[in-house]
């Protein structure tokens, strides 16, 4: 019981940051399974998110503050789309690629010019921030809150992309890109619906992540979502179920190490794992395998 | 096509020299550069600001300097290191060839140890502000400091965990990579169990946001009291995370704490926070009202001071150093880096901080107390709790 009572914090701390990567990464799979892009601005947009709510916490009460942030993330993720990436549809993939990382440090400097490099303090959101007990081991309701929360969504997700028109559009898109469109699937919208799902994903995941682990600073999207990435291939990239274990997986092992006293490695941990993932099985847990048709 | 890149480029020249020419005589007045290095962003953004604002306020209070009978204007050269040891040297490089007299910096150990050799081969003498790694003067002559050293930081804060807490084990957590966090945390490691005490060890990666699993390894440990002698960022987040999990030890660390960063996170929270100082806010009254009126003249001074008028010991800090500058340059008789490179050996000045003379080994000023303070969670200011020395 004493050994239980002393593991189940880090157990906690598993679960709960494992479930806000799983949001982030379902952003950087689903970029990728149809676009084949890997948006290395994602994490950036969830930082941005982050430091929206900020501010505007600093002069509106928390529950307009909330939509108003959700709302203008989703915008932000639709315009850097429209503005660094659909011009570049007929580029090689390795241009939009590019763009992607350009978008990155261009929101990173964005920030670092607006907050002058400072840590901001991120607003206590009544009710999930509050502390609470699980037997026995302190912590923040958040913490409880966040892998319920991720199943859900997940959920939503799967049933919008299996059940819905649009859905089945993104599907296509997936499967073939070039013959979704000769079939009449209006190929933009449905990109533009992708990076407003995973801009909304991020933004729930900068609210439940931020609310845990409170001070925003330009580079607080870098680490959440190099390890959401390596969440995504970890899980096959393209899968969402694939993206949600294995950012379970690397959130929990994470904290287990550090629970081992090994926390120097915590982080090494993960980009071996990434290594290990990449030699035995590139296409990850539930990767498709693919066949390059000639 | 090429003809018009050669016309771009000519035209770049033009421009370039018009702006030289307009430039060269206001250089030609009689001005004296002291360089600031000092970050701006990145980790230790916060305190390197408050530092710089000190140094700012010592400016405004005596913005000239009288070199061998004449009279000097002191222009400040503020460059941004970013926090950053690869982004550091570039910045060092920029004062060099600026032409500064001396340079005053940087808050954190780290980018001063990176910026040293630049310094050297530039032949412009350096004064550490607040830099408390033994490292950053051993074995050289042009770095020079004004605050105590952290094997003396380390060794009062382990006297003061013993004496007050009556503590037998820590739990001692360092940042990776970061020379100012490892030093620290060593020499107070090596106190305490010189002291008969037991201490356990971890550190946290760059970029780590998430210390839960470190508090709760504290609880485990069964440790009396938590040190952590990080950058104030990674402390808003460790304070914050303790309080939501109900850690009941103290908190120790070490200067860098000190800092109005750190009162905000404590504010309304149910935690124990204890750090060592150079300067007790109340220690000089004539400064404190000027230092006040300085940052509440300006609201970007206000903003670079984090919001409030509370008085960073760094800013004292940097305030004396800037004194300290001047009292070289006065000894030196000369804007000559090289000149007052050798003037420092033997300057003294008596600042708000205490009394500054540099040891003729390494340049370092010889101090034997430090200030402890706590954070008044209730009133959001720092309690005097006592001088401390080692035993």
């Amino acid at each position: 019981m004493e050994w239980f009572n002393q593991n189940l914090p880090y157990f906690l701390a598993g679960i709960s940051v494992g479930g806000q990567y799983a949001l982030i990464a379902i952003g950087y799979t689903m970029v990728y399974g149809i676009l084949r892009l890997i948006n290395f601005a994602h994490g950036d947009i969830f930082m941005v998110a982050g430091l929206i709510m900020v501010y505007l916490s600093a002069s509106l009460p928390i529950y307009i503050s909330i939509p108003i942030m959700i709302v203008a993330t989703v915008i932000i993720g639709f315009l850097i789309e429209r503005v660094a990436y659909k011009p570049l549809r007929q580029a090689p993939r390795m241009s939009i690629m590019i763009s992607a990382i350009g978008v990155s440090y261009l929101l990173q400097n964005l920030a670092l010019y607006i907050t002058g490099g400072l840590a901001q303090q991120y607003p206590a959101i009544p009710w999930i921030s509050d502390t609470i007990e699980i037997f026995g081991s302190v912590t923040k309701r958040v913490t409880v809150i966040t892998p319920i929360l991720t199943i859900v969504l997940v959920f939503a997700l799967v049933f919008l992309i299996k059940k819905t028109k649009i859905g089945m559009a993104m599907r296509a898109a997936s499967k073939d890109f070039e013959t979704s469109q000769l079939m009449g699937i209006k190929i933009n919208s449905v990109i533009s619906m992708t990076f407003i799902i995973g801009s909304f994903l991020a933004a729930v995941a900068s609210l439940l992540y931020f609310s845990n682990y409170t001070g925003v600073v330009p580079t607080s999207g870098a680490m959440p979502g190099l390890k959401a990435f390596v969440a995504a291939v970890f899980g096959g990239i393209g899968s969402i179920p694939g993206a949600v274990i294995g950012a379970f997986i690397i959130g929990i092992c994470e904290n287990i190490i550090k629970g081992m006293g090994m926390t120097t490695f915590s982080d090494a941990f993960t980009f071996a794992l990434l290594i290990v993932i990449l030699i035995a099985k590139p296409t990850g847990l539930f990767g498709e395998k693919v066949t390059d048709k000639v | 096509m090429k003809k018009k890149i050669v016309s771009v480029m000519m035209t770049a020249v033009v421009a370039a020299a018009t702006v030289f020419s307009a430039a060269v005589p206001a250089f030609a007045a009689d001005t004296v550069k002291i360089g600031v290095y000092e970050p701006a962003s990145g980790d230790n953004g916060a305190g390197g600001k408050q530092e710089t604002l000190g140094i700012q306020y010592a400016n405004s209070e005596t913005p000239t300097v009288e070199i061998d009978g004449k009279e000097y204007n002191v222009e400040l050269d503020i460059v941004d290191n970013e926090s950053s040891t690869d982004k550091g040297p570039s910045a060092a490089s920029t004062l060099v060839s600026d032409g500064v007299s001396i340079v005053l910096g940087s808050y954190g150990s780290g980018v001063s140890i990176a910026a040293s050799d630049i310094f050297k081969d530039g032949g412009v003498p350096a004064l550490g502000v607040t830099c408390t790694n033994p490292q950053v003067t051993q074995g050289n002559t042009h770095y020079f400091r004004i605050c105590f050293l952290d094997p003396f930081q380390g060794t009062v804060l382990a006297n003061f965990a013993k004496d007050k807490f009556e503590a037998k084990k820590a739990y001692v957590l360092t940042k990776l990579g970061d020379d100012y966090s490892a030093g620290l945390g060593h020499y107070f490691t090596k106190a305490f169990e010189d002291l008969g005490g037991e201490v356990v060890e971890e550190t946290f990666p760059d970029g780590n946001s998430d210390f839960t699993s470190y508090i709760t390894s504290a609880k485990n440990a069964g440790a009396d009291v938590f040190f952590a002698p990080t950058s104030t960022e990674a402390a808003a987040l460790i304070i914050e995370q303790a309080a939501a999990q109900g850690l009941d030890l103290p908190l120790l660390a070490g200067d860098t704490w000190d800092s109005n960063v750190i009162l905000k996170a404590a504010e309304g929270k149910d935690v124990q926070v204890y750090v060592t100082t150079f300067y007790q806010e109340g220690g000089n009254e004539d400064f404190d009202n000027g230092m006040k009126e300085f940052i509440n003249s300006d609201s970007k001074n206000l903003a670079n001071n984090g919001g409030d008028d509370t008085i960073a010991a760094v800013s004292a800090m940097g305030y004396d150093a800037y004194y300290v500058a001047l009292e070289a340059l006065k000894a030196a008789g000369s804007a000559d880096p090289a000149k007052v490179n050798e003037a420092l050996w033997d300057v003294t000045y008596e600042g708000v901080c205490g009394n500054v003379q540099f040891d003729s080994e390494n340049g370092d000023a010889q101090r034997d107390t430090a200030y402890v303070k706590t954070a008044n969670t209730e009133t959001g200011a720092w309690d005097f709790v006592g001088e401390q020395g080692v035993e």
